[in-house]
């Protein structure tokens, strides 16, 4: 495993919102690495850091200091508009609040990544092409041309899920992604989710569920702003698994 | 992104909110729509002005009667008289015709047909060469008939219809005020120039207007005095020197000097200048009207695509998040102010021509639609739509990823 390529290397992250009397320390110090293909938990109280943990790893925001290496790459010094770039390639988010466009399709909110992607040569009929596999993968290729108030909670989860792997991205981040769904629907989501990570995908997952925590590989236990402690749990990796 | 892909996603937000959309397009169809038609107003006055200078012909000089001395209550001294028009024609050198007029207005009749204060206008024989007026049945009076001072009448085109509706005139008797005369002619029509309305005239020997309409006590020692004469020069002579040699020959002929003069001498040059230059004050003013009308529109751009930012920040958010850099952002935002003002300046355009086209049909005043003036009000819209949407764009584009998802 120590050989498998690193997705995620963090040194000394920290996260300081405002400043002077009023400033918070988010994050005090993070060092964590995730290896390509991992499924990662990461749970802690709440305030404890993990949205805003999320966020940087997400390449939503940056550091206040430390040094931040996605796939290899130093990011913790790029501006908006290469941060915009890395998300665009290298990370599918997963929100709570699913975050589909109102009044777009299914199929057009799957196609929305490949709209910035610079890298992109596909036509516009091959993006619908990699948008409707993407809805079959998620087991949505019945419903492509809904929009997502005609769609479940649940569905609206896959949608944006097929959303995060358009762009053939190297990690996964979800913050809650069943947080706003019932037992059922949110039982399915996890079911997806370790079907991508069979198939080779690495996710970084903010859970409050013990319970959907010990079925990732490992558990990241935040508290005020630094790790407390790392646990393992009883999931193999995907080749292991089939070994 | 893509330019064409920025202008469908544009497009797409447009249809999603007709309402608003359509709402603010107003400022700019109301803006584009203005310019349009107020050029379109003053081209026409323009148009109009330029007819009647050739119809006026150019090479005409005026001398009126102006009454500086004599207050009121007092009887009016002064002013042109009959033999000054023989005077200026024999000595100012390069006046090819003379004119007298001197009107009135009086009562006419035929029949049991009366009409009021008809203008009565006394001229002479070079009336229809010198003011353009072409006869239609019948004939002009002869220099006899000045002489003799006949009672002849020529009709206005519709004066001629108001008194004799189908009917030929020529030949037929009508009262003029007191007096009975033979109309021997009637005038094609005309038109309005300027202010007069030569169709609605009747023309006499000015000898006969002196006697019937303005007599005066002092004609006898001073010489029947007119209101205007007009003087057509050659065309290859100096109009300055002219026009010196007629105020010097007038000057010494009523003993004034040029400060208390009794008269002014005017060209067709001058009253065209100011008629243009009245045009051309109407013409900036309304220029700017619709200018202020545009940016107007502009500022309603920007209003609700800053409103538009607003509510639309989660979506932001969305499109940030899946790798929208802020320039996509803005991209995105400013191709939908400017599609905005385009459709905007499109829909003005369809309704200041048709505005135009209806002004032009219900009023006395003419338009004409010209293609600059489209361009130019279209172009502008794209400006305003570019220029007012650049900042609310910009705006979209600054948010902060986080906060814009958090937006609820
Ligand atoms: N934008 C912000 N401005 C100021 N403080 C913030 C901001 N976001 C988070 N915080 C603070 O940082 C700490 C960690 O927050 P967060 O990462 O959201 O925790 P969690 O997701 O674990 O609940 C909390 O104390 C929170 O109040
Ligand atoms: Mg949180």
């Amino acid at each position: 495993m120590n050989e498998a390529h690193k997705i995620i290397k963090t040194v000394d992250i920290a996260k300081v919102y405002g400043m002077g009397d009023i400033s918070v320390a988010a994050l005090r110090g993070i060092n964590i690495e995730i290896a390509e293909g991992e499924f990662v938990a990461i749970m802690g109280p709440s305030g404890s850091g993990k949205s805003t943990l999320m966020h940087i790893l997400g390449c939503l925001s940056r550091p206040s200091s430390g040094q931040y290496f996605l796939d290899g790459e130093d990011v913790s010094g790029l501006n908006k508009t290469q941060l915009a770039a890395v998300r665009n390639k290298k990370i599918g988010f997963i929100f709570q609040a699913y975050n589909l466009l109102a009044r777009t399709t299914a199929l057009q909110n799957v196609t929305l990544p490949l709209l910035y992607n610079r890298t992109n040569n596909k036509n516009k009929e091959e993006g619908f092409e990699k948008a409707r596999a993407m809805l079959e993968l998620v087991g949505l290729s019945e419903r492509i041309h809904h929009q997502p108030h005609e769609l479940s909670g649940g569905q609206q989860q896959r949608v944006a899920i097929a959303r995060a792997l358009v762009n053939d991205p190297v990690m996964v981040i979800a913050d809650e992604p069943t947080g706003n769904l019932d037992t059922h629907s949110g039982g399915e989501i996890m079911n997806l989710l370790h079907k991508l990570h069979e198939q080779g995908t690495t996710i970084v997952m903010v859970t409050h569920d013990p319970k959907t925590a010990v079925h990732t590989q490992r558990t990241i236990n935040l508290i005020d702003g630094l790790v407390d402690n790392i646990t393992h749990n009883g999931k193999h990796k995907a080749a292991e698994i089939s070994a | 992104m893509k330019p064409l892909e920025a202008l469908s996603i544009a497009w797409e937000a447009i249809l999603k909110n007709k309402v608003r959309s359509f709402l603010t397009m107003l400022g700019i169809i109301i803006g584009v729509s203005a310019v349009i038609i107020m050029v379109a107003i003053s081209a026409g006055t323009e148009a109009t002005i330029q007819e009647q200078i050739t119809s006026l012909g150019s090479n005409l000089v005026f001398v009126q009667s102006s009454f500086s001395r004599g207050g009121p209550g007092q009887q009016q001294q002064g002013g042109l008289v009959y033999d000054d028009a023989a005077a200026i024609e024999t000595g100012v050198d390069g006046v090819t015709a003379v004119v007298v007029e001197q009107n009135s207005s009086e009562n006419v009749k035929y029949g049991d047909v009366t009409l009021e204060s008809v203008e009565v206008l006394g001229t002479t024989t070079g009336f229809p060469s010198v003011r353009d007026m072409e006869i239609g049945e019948g004939r002009y009076f002869t220099e006899k008939e000045i002489e003799r001072k006949s009672k002849v009448a020529i009709l206005g085109y519709t004066m001629a219809q108001e008194l004799f509706g189908e009917r030929n005139p020529v030949g037929q008797y009508i009262t003029v005020g007191n007096t009975k005369l033979a109309v021997i002619g009637v005038f094609k029509e005309k038109g309005l120039v300027g202010n007069t309305d030569f169709d609605s005239r009747i023309y006499l020997p000015i000898s006969v207007v002196f006697q019937k309409f303005t007599p005066s006590m002092f004609a006898r020692f001073m010489g029947d005095r007119v209101r205007m004469i007009y003087i057509e020069v050659d065309p290859k002579a100096n109009l300055d020197n002219i026009i010196t040699q007629i105020e010097l020959l007038l000057v010494k002929r009523h003993e004034v000097t040029l400060e208390t003069a009794d008269f002014s001498v005017t060209t067709q040059q001058d009253i065209i200048s100011t008629r243009e230059s009245t045009t051309a004050a109407f013409r900036s003013l309304l220029a700017w009207v619709a200018g202020v009308s545009l940016i107007v529109g502009g500022i309603g751009i920007m209003n609700i695509m800053l409103v538009s930012v607003t509510e639309r920040t989660r979506e932001i958010g969305i499109r940030q998040s899946v790798g929208a850099t802020p320039e996509d952002i803005r991209l995105q935002f400013l191709t939908e102010a400017l599609l905005l003002s385009i459709v905007g300046g499109l829909i003005g355009i369809i309704v200041g021509v048709a505005g135009a086209y209806i002004f032009g049909a219900l009023s006395d005043m003419r338009t004409v639609i010209s293609v600059s003036s489209i361009l130019l009000a279209f172009g502008s819209s794209a400006v305003v739509g570019a220029f007012f949407g650049y900042y609310p764009a910009n705006q979209a584009s600054q948010l902060d990823p986080i906060e814009a998802l958090r937006y609820e």
